[in-house]
């Protein structure tokens, strides 16, 4: 059952708010002014754990009205079929405007990692795809999922984060951010993308999926699962023609083994690998989230490919 | 202890380039496991590709490509780490002076700030400015962790002259609540576990005293405001007021009040998402419904009938400046304060403060990471208190009407005295020049101006200090017979007779003497707002206390008297015989033998006792506030 402020003062004979509810109460506070403040704001909405939180602090902030904002899911065509049923359903469940978004021309083209490289895949299809959605529908603010606690220049991010006409992050050149008063004017053509998750972490984030009962993917679940692995990361088998659409790699059926994993974090498939682990219920997801010696985005490809990709990444305006 | 009973720290860290600020934290987040295998060896492998040999955990918080290239922190970074009953998060600042507003930035949510001080290098410049910026954004708990002991061989005389050269210093700021730890980051020492090596120290270690430093005391839980954020409205039987409880307690029932309009209504319910709320207090986000249908919408505030903020639209603060374009007077910036945006403008640029030395200087402009005091008009009012007193409604910012970039961070002192400003009009009218202002003195039914204009002279206080012994109630009494022969009305107030009666209760340890001073200038206050000439004689031996009095007073109106008078001569006269007993070491504390006398920088009027007579010195005065025009020839 989740602790209400009420319980936790009984409890405490004081005025404590305890952290998940103080780091609710701050998202909630940024959700409002944004809404308030710009005139067309978005949420980006990737169908990962953390969307899910985002999502329902959006509830949460406007109860009893309805969310707001429309949610855009920036899809490459890549993503786990589990997550477009689970997006399909859920939005329609709660009755949010769902628009989807995809860079049409590449993905008609083939764009793949395999085949243009990490880099230039993401650019493609993520990047510009994201760009091309918030200058289609004339956003001028989006919603982000993105947390501090994720990659080390995420950790340099302010909460409204001022993005030029091209969507570019320019890091030096930050605003000064102040108490919680944002500065949300913009000039014309620049947008500002907010981060209202920036101070939850990892262990924050499944804390309060499992205090609210969030429905999430059951991607992020424990499962035999059939894997083959390649450069350390895991790929399931079912989904290897997508990693491999050049079938380049031979996969010999004494590679594959039959094991227990989960995705600790969900992207776009090729990109993605799964975790060995026998995590079938959130409270085991916490503990392992809790022990886990490795970070988060450990299975992500697209970190990897230098020391400042993320960095590197958001400068051209990926969120 | 459960997740869901953690409580929340947020705390910033700052030093000088090299004091071990990124150790120290690489240190924090290694011992309570919060560095992943994968990060740590990224880590490793950067350091070895620069030919150093063990990991440098600066890299790890250094997040951008430019900072790890120039091995300095150029921008805020958030960190995160938690034990087992305190979640933490570390706004990781940098101490370069030409970053003072990204410390700032850090430094405004936190709760606790952390000055690390090399303890081979002592107290520096930067060390003070710091020590100066927690005091302005009033952070309430400060730790002074003097660092790389290990290379002094954890010498207590090196710690212990450290502790008390920056415990005088930090005496002239306004912090409350300051902590030494003497630590080495690298090495460990007291940080996590208490070190083997300082057995001589017996406070607290670093994560101990992080882990238990109550902070939810330090939240305004009196004065209740609720700027509204947005108004929620699903359908026409359902009206809400979305907003934070910046500070103080709300239950349905009670009466409440909108600004700015003044109308009054009761809280129908306490909405949130997972239930209605009994009550809600500082910090919740909640919608609130009201039993009348009044008007209200983004940027008004709801308020409890009984305790309002201050409503004004002319306010002094001080200013941080954050804009590469300097401060321009004839720029109307856009002011945003709580959930209200207005247009405001710089009235008056009082002063600016050099943030190493402490002293006011004179400016009529900002750069870029300047601070000073100024006068704020804004084109509607604003509903406020003190900063000190509130830090949310206290605070804002200005924001550059062309760039839309931040331009400062502002922190509300007070409304102006309007005091002055019925001075100024009544003057102007003088000369011929009408004015319909609709400024009045509040609360008093006979203004100054007009006690003023029946006195025949204006109202000052006339602050006397020096040296027990300098002369300070000779001069006074002098000064004051003679006032009062020309016809003025006077009051003084002299440090002895103040003691036996309205300060009866104090005694002599410094917190005391704070105590006794700040009385004695509200008194003080009072009197002048009466018209007279208040004449106070204190040896008032530190600044802060007389720059209390200076503060509450109106410029122009307050004139520092320093009675010079050289401490031999002093000891010679010993009128009272306090200097022998303090020789004697029977009274603690007795300033110019066993505590500090901090002599006036500035002040409007320095005499000399031991060079001239009492009689020359009351001329000198009488001629001093003619030429101020507190008196008339």
């Amino acid at each position: 059952m989740q602790p209400t402020a009420d319980m936790q003062k009984q409890n405490a004979g004081s005025y404590d708010l305890v952290y998940l509810k103080q780091l609710e109460s701050e998202s909630i506070h940024i959700m409002r002014e944004v809404v308030a403040e710009f005139k067309n704001p978005v949420m980006l909405y990737s169908v990962g754990k953390d969307s899910s939180v985002m999502l329902r602090l959006a509830q949460k902030a406007f109860y009893p009205g309805k969310i707001p904002f429309p949610l855009m899911h920036v899809d490459t065509g890549y993503k786990f079929p589990e997550m477009y049923e689970f997006r399909d359903n859920y939005c329609k469940e709660i009755g949010a405007n769902l628009i989807v978004e995809r860079n049409e021309e590449w993905i008609e083209k083939g764009a793949h990692p395999t085949r243009l490289g990490n880099d230039k895949c993401c650019w493609y299809l993520k990047t510009q795809g994201l760009l091309e959605g918030l200058r289609k529908h004339e956003f001028d603010a989006a919603f982000g999922g993105a947390r501090r606690d994720e990659e080390k220049s995420r950790a340099k991010e302010r909460i409204f984060s001022l993005r030029d006409e091209f969507g570019q992050w320019d890091p030096k050149n930050q605003r000064p951010e102040l108490w919680n008063i944002y500065n949300a004017r913009i000039n014309d053509g620049q947008s500002v993308r907010v981060f209202p998750l920036s101070n939850w972490t990892e262990f924050d984030i499944w804390t309060y999926i499992k205090v609210e009962n969030i429905p999430i993917v059951p991607l992020y679940f424990a499962r035999e699962r059939k894997v083959v692995e390649r450069k350390g990361i895991l790929i399931p088998v079912y989904s290897i023609d997508t990693v491999d659409p050049d079938s380049k790699v031979d996969v010999s059926e004494s590679e594959i083994t039959t094991m227990s994993c989960r995705f600790r974090s969900l992207g776009c498939i090729p990109c993605t690998g799964a975790i060995p682990s026998t995590a079938h219920t959130i409270d085991e997801i916490l503990a392992e989230v809790a022990a886990a010696k490795k970070s988060e985005r450990e299975n992500r490809v697209i970190d990897l490919t230098s020391d400042s990709s993320m960095e590197q990444k958001k400068k051209e305006g990926y969120f | 202890m459960a997740e869901s009973k953690k409580t929340l720290l947020r705390f910033t860290t700052t030093g000088s380039v090299d004091d071990g600020k990124s150790t120290l934290i690489g240190r924090l987040l290694y011992e309570t496991k919060s560095i992943f295998e994968d990060q740590f060896a990224a880590v490793e492998k950067t350091s070895k590709k620069r030919g150093q040999e063990e990991a440098d955990l600066a890299l790890l918080l250094d997040g951008l490509a430019a900072e790890r290239e120039q091995g300095i922190t150029i921008d805020v970074a958030y960190r995160y780490f938690e034990t087992t009953n305190r979640k933490f998060i570390i706004a990781d600042t940098p101490g370069h002076e030409q970053y003072t507003r990204n410390m700032i930035t850090g430094a405004s949510t936190a709760e606790l700030a952390i000055i690390l001080v090399d303890a081979r290098n002592g107290v520096m410049t930067q060390s003070k400015r710091h020590g100066f910026l927690v005091s302005l954004l009033q952070i309430p708990h400060m730790i002074v962790a003097v660092n790389k002991m290990d290379l002094v061989d954890y010498s207590q005389q090196v710690y212990d002259d450290i502790v008390d050269e920056y415990k005088r210093f930090s005496q002239k700021l306004d912090i409350h609540d300051i902590t030494f730890i003497p630590v080495s980051a690298l090495k460990g020492d007291n940080v996590v576990e208490r070190s083997p090596n300082m057995p001589w120290y017996d406070g607290f270690t670093l994560l101990h005293y992080l882990e238990n430093v109550h902070v939810m005391a330090d939240k305004n839980l009196i004065d209740f405001r609720f700027p509204v954020q947005y108004v929620v409205r699903p359908h026409l039987d359902f009206r809400g007021y979305a907003g934070m409880v910046v500070s103080g307690t709300i239950s349905p029932g009670e009466k409440v009040l909108a600004l700015p309009s003044g109308k009054t209504s009761s809280v129908k319910e306490v909405v949130t998402y997972d239930s209605n709320l009994k009550e809600a207090f500082a910090s919740q986000s909640v919608v609130l419904t009201l039993n009348d249908e009044i008007d209200v919408s983004r940027g008004d505030m709801i308020v409890r009938k009984n305790n309002l903020p201050t409503v004004s639209n002319h306010f002094e603060a001080i200013l941080c400046w954050m804009d590469e374009k300097p401060f321009s007077l004839k720029t109307h910036y856009i002011l945003k304060h709580t959930s209200r945006s207005v247009k405001a403008s710089v009235s008056k640029l009082n002063y600016r403060i050099n943030v190493n030395t402490l002293h006011r200087e004179q400016a009529d402009t900002f750069h870029l990471n300047e601070i000073g005091r100024v006068e704020i008009t804004t084109s509607q009012p604003l509903f406020f208190d003190s900063y000190k007193s509130n830090q949310a409604t206290g605070s804002f910012i200005l924001i550059d009407p062309v760039t839309n970039l931040t331009a400062a961070a502002g922190m509300i002192r007070g409304p102006v005295k309007e005091l002055d400003e019925v001075i100024r009009i009544a003057h102007q009218d003088e000369h011929g020049r009408r004015h319909s202002s609709n400024v009045t003195w509040q609360g008093q039914t006979i203004s100054q101006e007009a006690r003023e204009l029946r006195n025949g002279h204006k109202a000052a206080v006339l602050w006397l200090t020096g040296y027990s012994g300098a002369g300070k109630s000779t001069v006074a009494k002098a000064l004051e017979k003679k006032l009062f022969d020309t016809g003025c009305q006077t009051m003084l107030l002299d440090g002895d007779n103040i003691r036996h009666g309205l300060c009866g209760d104090l005694g002599f340890s410094e917190k005391d003497r704070n105590e006794n001073i700040r009385r004695v200038s509200e008194v003080a206050k009072l009197f002048y707002e009466n018209g007279r000439i208040v004449l106070c004689t204190f040896i008032s031996p530190l600044k802060t206390q007389r720059n209390f009095a200076r503060s509450i007073i109106p410029e122009g109106r307050f004139f520092e008297i320093f009675v010079r008078c050289d401490l031999s001569v002093c000891k010679r006269r010993d009128p009272k015989g306090l200097y022998k007993k303090a020789d004697r070491g029977e009274i603690k504390d007795f300033t110019g033998v066993s505590s500090p006398y901090e002599e006036p920088g500035n002040p409007e009027i320095t005499v000399e006792t031991d060079l001239r007579s009492v009689d020359e010195i009351v001329e000198e005065i009488i001629d001093k506030l003619i030429e101020a025009k507190i008196l008339e020839h």
